[in-house]
């Protein structure tokens, strides 16, 4: 195997075992986004220019940061003292174990994998931009509805409520008589 | 005789080459090409802070640095040699790895970019087919660059800092790349070196220059391209009048708040080169690159074109500096997302009917009505135009 | 081994870390890095079979590749709200104490 791949993979590989694996969850975060980085430079590796650049602009540009701010909304930024495992840690492990051993067995002995390399295709955006307007137009269309409907729905669903049961909710810290009387001027 | 001028790095880079056998000759092309880039931004670095401290000071009203050197020119250097022995102090409780490749990931992006800018005529470093693409895709890392600062200092001012910082970053994003869409849309090309060409003189019949060159920045979807650009990039490189998230006096300096010495210098080295690089890429978007404004000016090499179109870009910034207030946080994103997004998508459209509308002076009047009147409805809407009453005092009884 | 062979065992391998990673952990928000990997991974096959394959003028791995980044950043944002609506009722994103309905 070429030296670039080899360096690629491992790189990509480690990441992505240390973003399963750090304790700190925005560490965490951080290794994902080298592991993207490291799949964007497979993609370049592949001659596939476009979407390794797209890759870095939605996964590192967007997707990280989307995660890291996720993390510190849910007040994750503190390095959790108990296990980060849960307690069917094994049967996880082993049934990721079984689906590698599956995958990588079909690969080696499966007929694709005795290709050689082609020539190099062309896959100038200018081409990449005229199938996606005539041969692809309608998953284009879909797919802009799905990022419209996905826009508005996680806005919505994060959005703060203020609604005056939340209120009472919220304040059961406080003394019964506190509780009973905001209940009771409520209802009168 | 001016195209040897023009043309002299690159002769100068393949004399140079020429000396070594055939095995080493990419590496040392590739070095031919970085060394000088780095060298050339690192001076202008120091330029812009001696020129940037001494504008400011003239603006306010007073003679900037001028001890060091003869009218303070050798400032940079004794800011050099500050911030290289200060002492480097890092927080009891900070994230010591995270603290650390900070400044690193912010600066390895922001120097990435350069590598797509017509730096003249065949001087750029990778002439990549999708260079515009390429260009803003890296430009995105600085944004967790900036997080990782703010959040591994473990200061509240910091972390807050870094989310204003990484929320007006995201935000003017989109209207930096949509309006350069526009230019991309017109030329049909994501290279660099493509968008230059099409910015040339045109070819009279009789083979001498028109005029005026055709830069894009003289066509009305064109200029509100380049102003929304600028705008954008200047809310990208966290300058004034966008500069909340580190400015002095509203949060302590923000995100590089409990970075000292080097780290700091390193963190001012990659403000002041993103301005460089969106200066850089605005000039190739929409002032023709390394074209000549006049067609009897063709005889001044390429190279020194590109080059004051960055400084001019940098006086530009820093007479911004000097004269704007500090805009809030809501006003920030308010100006990012009602008004300069409904404008890059005005534009677009403007842009397309421009090109099908074919030449002739019709085309003119329609697309300037279509950005100027959405201009003023939307700047209406926003409560710019609102009306100013006479001022009240309220005293404390 | 082939180059092909060599990503797809990479593919493969990053699929294999994100499920367990996936089913392991305790917060909501790794489970999703979980699957975000997977997706990744995912892709890269795709690319990796376009490349290798004996028409890729018709360019069709590289524009599911990117409807499928498209797909999966929306995806994620969902995923990330839902995430931070459950922490605001149940104070707590670690999966196994979202647990009201058991029993």
């Amino acid at each position: 195997m070429s030296l670039p791949f080899a360096i690629i993979a491992v790189l990509t590989i480690a990441a992505a075992v240390a973003a399963m694996n750090l304790r700190n969850l925005v560490h965490c975060a951080l290794a994902l986004t080298v592991a993207f980085a490291g799949l964007a430079a497979a993609y370049l590796q592949l001659d596939a220019q476009f979407v390794g650049f797209a890759q870095i602009l939605v996964y590192v540009g967007a997707v990280a940061i989307l995660i890291v701010f996720a993390i510190l909304l849910t007040r994750g930024g503190d390095t959790p003292q108990q296990s980060i495992f849960s307690s069917s840690w094994l049967a996880g492990a082993a049934v990721a174990v079984v689906v590698f051993g599956v995958l990588a067995w079909t690969v080696v002995n499966s007929a694709a994998s005795r290709r050689e390399l082609p020539p190099q295709p062309e896959a100038t955006v200018k081409q990449i931009g005229d199938a996606l307007m005539t041969k692809f137009v309608l998953p284009l269309e879909v797919v802009g509805l799905l990022l419209t409907a996905a826009l508005i729905g996680a806005v919505i669903i994060a959005m703060k409520e203020d609604r005056p049961e939340l209120r009472n909710h919220a304040s059961k810290n406080g003394t019964k008589a506190e509780t009973s009387g905001q209940i009771v001027n409520r209802k009168s | 005789m001016t195209e040897a001028i023009d043309q002299l790095f690159v002769s100068l880079k393949r004399w140079i080459e020429g000396f070594f056998p055939e095995p080493w000759r990419s590496t040392i092309s590739i070095v031919l090409i970085v060394v000088p880039i780095l060298v050339m931004f690192g001076t202008l670095f120091a330029v812009a802070t001696i020129l940037e401290r001494k504008g400011l000071g003239r603006i306010q009203n007073r003679y900037g640095p001028n001890r060091v050197g003869p009218f303070g020119v050798l400032q940079p250097v004794a800011d050099g040699i500050k911030a290289l022995i200060k002492e480097d102090v890092v927080p009891y409780r900070a994230d010591k790895v995270v603290h650390f490749l900070a400044p690193i990931a912010l600066l390895v992006p922001v120097l990435l970019t350069f590598a797509v800018l017509p730096y003249g005529r065949n001087m750029v470093p990778v002439d990549l087919n999708a260079g515009v693409l390429y260009f803003f895709a890296v430009g995105a890392g600085t944004e967790l660059a900036v997080f990782m600062a703010g959040w591994s200092s473990r200061n509240k001012y910091s972390l807050l800092g870094a989310m204003r910082a990484i929320a007006q970053m995201l935000s003017y994003e989109v209207p930096l790349i949509l309006s350069a869409v526009t230019v991309v849309m017109i030329v049909g090309s994501l290279s660099t070196v493509k968008i230059v060409q099409a910015q040339d003189f045109t070819v009279r019949a009789d083979g001498s220059l028109g005029l005026f060159p055709n830069w894009f920045v003289f066509t009305p979807w064109g200029l509100a391209g380049f102003i929304l650009f600028t705008i954008a990039g200047i809310a990208e490189s966290n300058r004034t009048p966008f500069d909340l998230p580190e400015g002095e006096s509203e949060i302590v300096a923000g995100y590089f708040l409990e970075y000292s010495g080097f780290k700091f210098a390193l963190f001012f080295m990659a403000e002041y080169f993103e301005m460089f690089a969106v200066s850089g890429m605005a000039a190739t978007l929409f002032l023709g690159g390394y074209g000549a404004p006049l067609s009897w000016l063709t005889w001044i090499p390429t190279w020194f074109w590109f080059m004051a179109k960055v400084v001019a870009f940098l006086a530009l910034f820093i007479w911004l500096r000097g004269t704007l207030p500090r805009l809030r946080v809501d006003q920030l994103m308010n100006f990012a997302w009602k008004f300069m997004l409904p404008m890059t998508l005005i534009n677009l459209v403007a842009a397309a009917i421009w090109h099908f509308m074919g030449p002739g002076l019709a085309r003119w009047f329609v697309c300037a009505a279509l950005l100027i009147v959405p201009y003023f409805w939307l700047a209406h809407g926003l409560g710019f135009g609102k009306r100013l009453t006479k001022r009240t005092y309220r005293y404390a009884e | 081994m082939t180059p092909l062979v060599g990503y797809l065992l990479l593919s493969a391998m990053l699929f294999a870390v994100g499920l367990a990673g996936a089913l392991t952990r305790r917060n909501a928000i790794i489970v999703l890095i979980g699957i975000e990997l997977m997706l990744n991974a995912a892709n890269l096959n795709f690319i990796a079979f376009w490349r290798f394959s004996e028409h890729p003028e018709a360019l069709t791995g590289i524009l599911f590749v990117i409807f499928s980044i498209g797909i999966a950043a929306a995806e994620a944002a969902v995923g990330l709200a839902l995430i931070i609506a459950i922490y605001r009722h149940y104070r707590t994103a670690n999966v196994d104490e979202v647990n009201d309905l058991k029993g």
